[in-house]
């Protein structure tokens, strides 16, 4: 009960985007469509599912001064291993998220993560902890490039669902501000009621 | 005139916050206020220039010539966040009265994407030093024009009567989004 609690509160309760507002660069940079929010959610997760893993193991033999140098090289050596291989076997999406990849170091829920729990607890809860805040992540991506991708091109996934000229602000950049804040006050809406 | 493309691009048509989404965190976490909003302008424009500075140096004349390219992304990581510490250290020696001003903001330019983004960007776009340079140093004027107009609007917004659901971050954003929309005027410009 209390595994499944620590893995579902990174879905709405604690999601890192539209509650704790943490990782926005690639969370508007990235979602132009479903499919890249899915594809950078994915990655993300992997690297935080790895790095809480690393981290909460290793966490007895880092001396406490360095521990924030030592989590960044961690959580550097797990990006390096998605961006090849995603350059390897999807270079379609690795073109698509370019930048963001790399950016995935300096994305603070990574580091939050790691640093707020997996530094304080054991290896199983902070799997669990990675595997629900990435999905929470990769869920509100997913999320946000869906809205985006139907309110600006008329598709979800890829599959065209209404012809026509539709509100292409939303696939550029303001509508993803645009589209993120009124996301966030829906949520806080539901969240008040 | 190559110059002259790099830093008007970098400022106006391709604004690193407004159109590539860099730098997001600080955007929204300190344009509460207009002189905090300063502050952090000059802290990044400080650190964004010498980061691309050392990182291009690393890149041409260590990775390059012993052929570790994929180590890029955890060299420069380190790189940026022990210069950040050793900036802070000298500057604290220096001068206090900068240090004073910029202080705060050092820690938090580490896991600034900007950074590290600008850094990845120089030598994605295979600029030479000076080049890189300009770039870096554009880039960081256009990160400094877009947060202290937003944080210029965002004050105006305290005062104003915003629906209860939207107060605080949805309403910024939504600003965001149309501050964007302007800066897409610029587009064609070079």
């Amino acid at each position: 009960m209390n595994q499944l609690k620590n893995f579902t509160k990174g879905f709405i309760k604690e999601n890192p985007v539209f509650i704790l507002l943490l990782g926005l660069c690639p969370t508007l940079g990235v979602t132009t469509s479903a499919v890249n929010g899915l594809g950078m959610g994915l990655a993300t997760t992997f690297v935080l599912v790895m790095s809480n893993l690393v981290v909460s193991l290793v966490k007895d033999f880092i001396p406490d001064k360095v521990r924030i140098p030592s989590f960044i090289v961690i959580i550097a050596s797990f990006v390096t291993i998605v961006e090849l291989t995603m350059q390897a076997y999807t270079p379609a999406l690795f073109d698509a998220l370019g930048l963001f990849i790399p950016l995935i170091v300096v994305n603070c829920i990574v580091l939050g993560r790691a640093e707020a729990f997996a530094s304080k607890n054991n290896v199983w809860s902070s799997i669990i902890d990675g595997l629900g805040m990435g999905l929470g992540f990769a869920f509100a991506l997913t999320l946000l490039g869906g809205v985006r991708e139907i309110l600006g091109s008329g598709a979800i996934f890829g599959f065209k669902m209404i012809e026509g000229d539709l509100m292409l602000v939303f696939i550029l950049a303001p509508g993803a501000f645009i589209a993120l804040g009124y996301i966030i006050a829906l949520i806080n809406r539901f969240k008040k009621a | 005139m190559e110059y002259f493309v790099i830093i008007i691009g970098s400022i106006f048509v391709s604004n690193i916050v407004l159109t590539q989404f860099l730098g997001i965190c600080p955007f929204v976490g300190v344009s509460g206020k207009l002189s905090t909003s300063v502050g952090m302008g000059g802290a990044v424009l400080f650190v964004l220039t010498i980061a691309t500075m050392v990182t291009w140096i690393i890149q041409y004349y260590i990775l390059n010539p012993l052929g570790l390219g994929f180590m890029q992304t955890i060299v420069f990581i380190l790189v940026i966040a022990s210069l950040v510490q050793m900036v802070e250290i000298i500057l604290k020696k220096v001068s206090p009265s900068l240090f004073q001003a910029l202080g705060v903001f050092l820690p938090l330019i580490t896991t600034n994407c900007a950074v590290l983004g600008v850094a990845i960007l120089t030598i994605q776009k295979d600029f030479n030093l000076m080049e890189g340079i300009a770039y870096a140093m554009a880039n960081a004027i256009g990160f400094t024009l877009a947060i202290v107009l937003f944080a210029g609007i965002r004050e105006h917004l305290d005062l104003m009567e915003v629906p209860k659901q939207m107060r605080g971050v949805p309403i910024a954003l939504v600003v965001a989004g149309i501050l964007a929309l302007a800066f897409m005027g610029f587009t064609g410009l070079v």
